[in-house]
Formats: C-alpha cells, structure tokens, sequence
C-alpha cells in the first residue's frame, strides 16, 4: 500500500469537501489498494456519517440507506418478504465475513474481477486509460460478452446490483454541493467506450446516500440464478435475476437482468416484449434465448458464456413458470 | 496515528501507520497471533475476528477505522483451560489436519451458530425463513473459511457436536 492520509467524516458534507477516496466497507478498494491498483492519497471513511446505515420505509417501496451492510439488507424481514430476489442475490455472492462489511453503496461500485486488472505487470485500460487490454490476446474467461468496447472487455461482478436492476431500483446520490439527484440504476453505468476507467457517471465530489427500491411486484415469482465455479464463495460466470408475474400459464410481465455478462448489469428490452402476453412454453423460451445470446463474443474464452446464459436463461424461467415443479429451493413468492 | 480499541474485553491504545489492517495489529503490535493471515486479500478466512460481535476478515479492516469498536479474537473465547464448547468439538472430532484455519473456522462458527439462532438465511435457506443447521447449511454458511487440508466433513461434524451442547 503506498502511505495515504486518513480523514473520518461525520457528515456527508464533510466527505464530500475532503476530496478523497471514499471507503467504506473497505473488502474490494482495501484490496486494490494492497496490490496499488487504487492509490489514493486521501482516504475518507464515511462509516461515522450518521443516517446512512437505515432502511425505512419510503411510499410502497423502501429507501436503503448507502452504508447498510449487505448482510442487514439480505436478512431485513422486509426485503424477504418483498424482494426476495434481493436477498437471494446478495446471499449469493462473497462470504458471510465479507457481507456482513460489505456496503450497499459499495457493493454497486466495485471494480471488476478482469485479472489483468490486478497484475500491474500487464497492461490495462480501465486502469490507465490508453495503456492497451493484456486481456485481448490473453486469457479471458471471466470476461463480458456484451456491452464491451474494443478498449475494455471486462465485467461487471456485482450479484446485488443484478437484482436491483431487474427490481428497477434507483439510486440516490448527493453532489459534492449538496444538491440530491435520483437515477434509475441502470444509469449509474457508464459504457465503457474509449475510457473504460470511469465505471460510472460519478463525479469528484459525489457520494452515494441511498438505493430505493419501488413497490414490490405483489404476486411475483423470483429468482436469483447464479453459475460458479464452485458452489458457494466465487464470483458468478452468469447470472440471471427474474421476476415474473403470471395470469394462468400467460406471462403478464417479465423483470429480468443477467449478470457477469456485462460492463453493468445487462438488460434487453425485447427478450421482455417477447415474453410478455405469451403462453409459457419450451419453444418460446428456446425462441427468446436465441434472441438473447444472438451477439458472438468478443473474445474466444468467454464463448462459453453465451451456451451457459441460453441455458441459464431457459432454466430459470422454466423454474418460474408451469414447465418445471415448483417445489425448488430458491424460488419465492412475494407477499403483500 | 493512535487507535483506541477494546480487544478480547480489555482496551488498548495503539499507535500506527494509517496503512495497518486490523490482523497486522492484532498479530504484530498486541501479541495476539491466534488470529492468522493466510491470502491477506479476504479470500480465505484464517484471519476471521468477531466486530462488535459479527464476523469479519480482519485483514480487510484498516486500523484507523475501527476507533472504540469492540474485537474478539480466539483468545478471547476460551483458554487451554477453559475451551469453549466449539474449542472442545474441534479437538474431540479431530476437525483440522495442520490447524492453521482452525482459529478462523472456529471464530466464524461461533458467529455462525449465533446467526443461526436469530433466523438468518443463507443461499440455501428453503424459502428464505427458518435455518436449521443441515450439513448443506453449514457449508453454504462456513463457505468464506477454507481449509487446504480439506479438513471439511471432520469441521462440520465439530460445529455440530458444539451446537448440540449448546441446546
Ligand atoms: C473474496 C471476495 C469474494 C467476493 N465475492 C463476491 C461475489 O460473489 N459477488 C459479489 O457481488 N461481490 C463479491 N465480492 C465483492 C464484495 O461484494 C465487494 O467487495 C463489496 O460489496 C464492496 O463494498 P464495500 O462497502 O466494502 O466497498 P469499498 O471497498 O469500501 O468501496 C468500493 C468502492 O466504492 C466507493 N464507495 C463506497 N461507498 C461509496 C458511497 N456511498 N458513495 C460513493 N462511493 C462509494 C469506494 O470509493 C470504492 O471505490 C467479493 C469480495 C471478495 C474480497
Ligand atoms: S478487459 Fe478491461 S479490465 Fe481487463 S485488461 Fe482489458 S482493459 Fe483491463
Ligand atoms: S488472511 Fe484475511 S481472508 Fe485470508
Ligand atoms: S487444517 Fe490445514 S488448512 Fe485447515
């Protein structure tokens, strides 16, 4: 670790003038700052700013604040009841010493696992723009298959970023000025394009306050689908997170995010508007699969990823609708 | 810079670089070398300590951030004297080969039995509601503590001889 100041704010107004590297769990920027990918010269804890570590109720929906743990979120009884497919994907991912310190805030922000982006030996644009991908011509099994640039290949590691974008979750961010904005999450990422190192549209000053969840989708069935090397403690090679709402065998409504597959939590609009209004069959699902993986990939290791998400994707909406029984383990029904 | 914490119940004052993790402090500036570094990066677990009462990797802790918190590391929970119940199980069931996991798999399934018993799930909590402690559950829930001996089947059949006499 190259030498930093260390700054605790107490207010977020403080955070925001000290014009640092904010911490706050610490599990993913410790880490890089270990291997000096990251090395700030400010740190800035904000984990003493009071009003950030409560989830309350906010309309129908509920508003999470940035510090609460990944651990108090998954268990919240509320969230289980109403979003079960937000634990699930938090349980799912890291381990239970990881979670319990892990933030939501910091959780949405963590880097990617693209490992040329660890070795400072190789080099990388996400971390010194311009400087070349070591993963292009490398190996790359870990990497994107969508949304990537010629720049940057790299994906997304987040499960609880997954869920929340299928939920339609919004974040909110307070600039360093002090006004507050509110964004859909999925436009808290930013493409890659020709500067890979900016994840997201954050800029110098900003701080995430809060995720708010909307209304939960009463009647729901949902999923988080990880695939992983092992089966528990490692990050997923795909992921689908799906919510779906049935009249009978028709499906009314279809959530869905795919995660590891992506710069961000991926999400395509017409794999929806082929589900929507549509009987549940093997021959749709076949159908809309294709649709969803028709892209090839960007690089020859991760052409697995497109079989493992076809089929990913057809299990899991197997799981939630008629085709498959309906016993399985981590299906859950949304209460009111 | 200078660090209040409270350590296995007694309060210490440390002076340290702003660099230090809270496992350098434990092991290097207050003696404490139960508590093992094994990755240093939060993937394997050794140097599991319990913060304010849940369980964390301390290696992925810094120092400076953990003013007034309260830590509890293996030498807190029991002595040679006096094992705790997990302490017990683990020498009774033979549940390590060269024991060098051994103080993080027992800080965390002391944390562990804890979540249980206040109704935490896990991944694979049917339904998201009541655990009980199955041999899948343990797993999925001691899955952050590795053990390169593969000591796993004798560690779960310790955890579960502690979790009876606990009853
Ligand atoms: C071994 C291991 C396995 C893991 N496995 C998984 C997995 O399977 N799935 C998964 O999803 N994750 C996994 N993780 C990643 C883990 O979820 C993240 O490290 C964690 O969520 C980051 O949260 P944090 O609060 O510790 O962030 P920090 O490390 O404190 O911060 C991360 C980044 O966010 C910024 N930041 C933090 N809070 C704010 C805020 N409020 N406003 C603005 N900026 C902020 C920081 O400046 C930093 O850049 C794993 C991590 C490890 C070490
Ligand atoms: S894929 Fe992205 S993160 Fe990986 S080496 Fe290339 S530029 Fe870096
Ligand atoms: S030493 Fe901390 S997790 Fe390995
Ligand atoms: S007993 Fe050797 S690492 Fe677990």
């Amino acid at each position: 670790m190259r030498p930093f100041d260390y700054f605790r704010a107490t207010a977020t107004g403080d955070a925001a003038m000290a014009s640092g590297q904010i911490i706050a769990g610490g599990t993913n920027l410790l880490d890089l700052m270990k291997i000096q990918v990251v090395n700030p010269e400010t740190l800035v804890d904000i984990t003493r700013i009071e009003g950030l570590s409560e989830i309350v109720c906010h309309g129908d929906g509920l508003r999470i604040g940035a510090l609460v743990t990944n651990t108090a979120l998954a268990h919240d009884t509320r969230v289980r009841a109403g979003w079960p497919l937000l634990s699930r994907a938090i349980l799912a991912g890291a381990s239970a010493q990881i979670r319990n310190k892990a933030t939501t805030g910091g959780n949405l922000l963590q880097r990617t696992r693209c490992p040329y982006f660890y070795d400072t030996s190789q080099p990388c644009n996400k971390r010194t723009p311009g400087e070349g991908c070591a993963a292009q011509g490398g190996s790359g099994r870990m990497l994107a298959i969508f949304g990537t640039s010629e720049h940057c290949l790299a994906a997304h590691p987040s499960d609880m970023a997954v869920a929340l974008t299928a939920l339609q979750a919004e974040v909110e961010i307070r600039a360093r000025k002090g006004d507050l904005r509110r964004i859909p999450i999925q436009q808290l990422y930013r493409e890659p394009g020709d500067r890979p190192d900016r994840d997201t549209v954050l800029e110098a000053g900003d701080i995430i306050t809060a995720v708010i969840l909307p209304a939960p989708l009463i009647g729901s069935r949902q999923v988080y689908r990880k695939v992983r090397d092992r089966a528990s403690y490692a990050f997923g090679l795909v992921s689908v997170a799906a919510a779906i709402e049935m009249e009978g065998d028709t499906i009314m409504r279809a959530h869905l995010s795919y995660g590891s597959v992506a710069p961000h939590p991926w999400t395509d609009d017409a794999v929806a508007e082929m589900l929507e209004g549509q009987a549940a069959s093997d021959a749709l699902f076949a159908n809309v699969a294709d649709a969803l993986i028709s892209e090839g990939a960007p690089h020859p290791d991760t052409e697995y990823k497109r079989t493992l998400l076809r089929r990913t994707f057809i299990a899991t909406l197997r799981q939630l609708t008629v085709l498959a029984d309906r016993s399985g383990t981590d299906i859950a029904r949304t209460q009111a | 810079m200078k660090t209040i914490l409270t350590v296995n119940g007694k309060q210490h004052e440390v002076g340290h670089d702003s660099r230090r993790t809270l496992l350098d402090t434990l092991r290097d500036d207050l003696g404490l070398q139960g508590t093992k570094k094994g990755c240093d990066h939060g993937q394997c677990g050794a140097c599991t300590v319990l913060l304010n009462g849940e369980r964390v990797n301390s290696c992925l802790c810094l120092t400076a951030m953990h003013e007034g918190d309260e830590i509890t590391t293996i030498e807190g929970i029991g002595s040679p004297e006096r094992l705790s119940a997990l302490q017990k199980a683990f020498v009774e069931k033979d549940g390590y080969q060269c024991g060098y996991c051994t103080p993080g798999q027992i800080m965390s399934a002391t944390a562990m039995l804890k979540e249980i018993s206040e109704g935490a799930p896990s991944y694979v909590s049917d339904d998201l509601g009541a655990p009980h402690l199955s041999d899948e559950e343990m797993a999925e829930r001691m899955s952050g503590n590795l053990c390169r001996c593969s000591a796993y089947p004798l560690i779960r059949e310790a955890i579960a001889m502690a979790a009876e006499v606990k009853k």
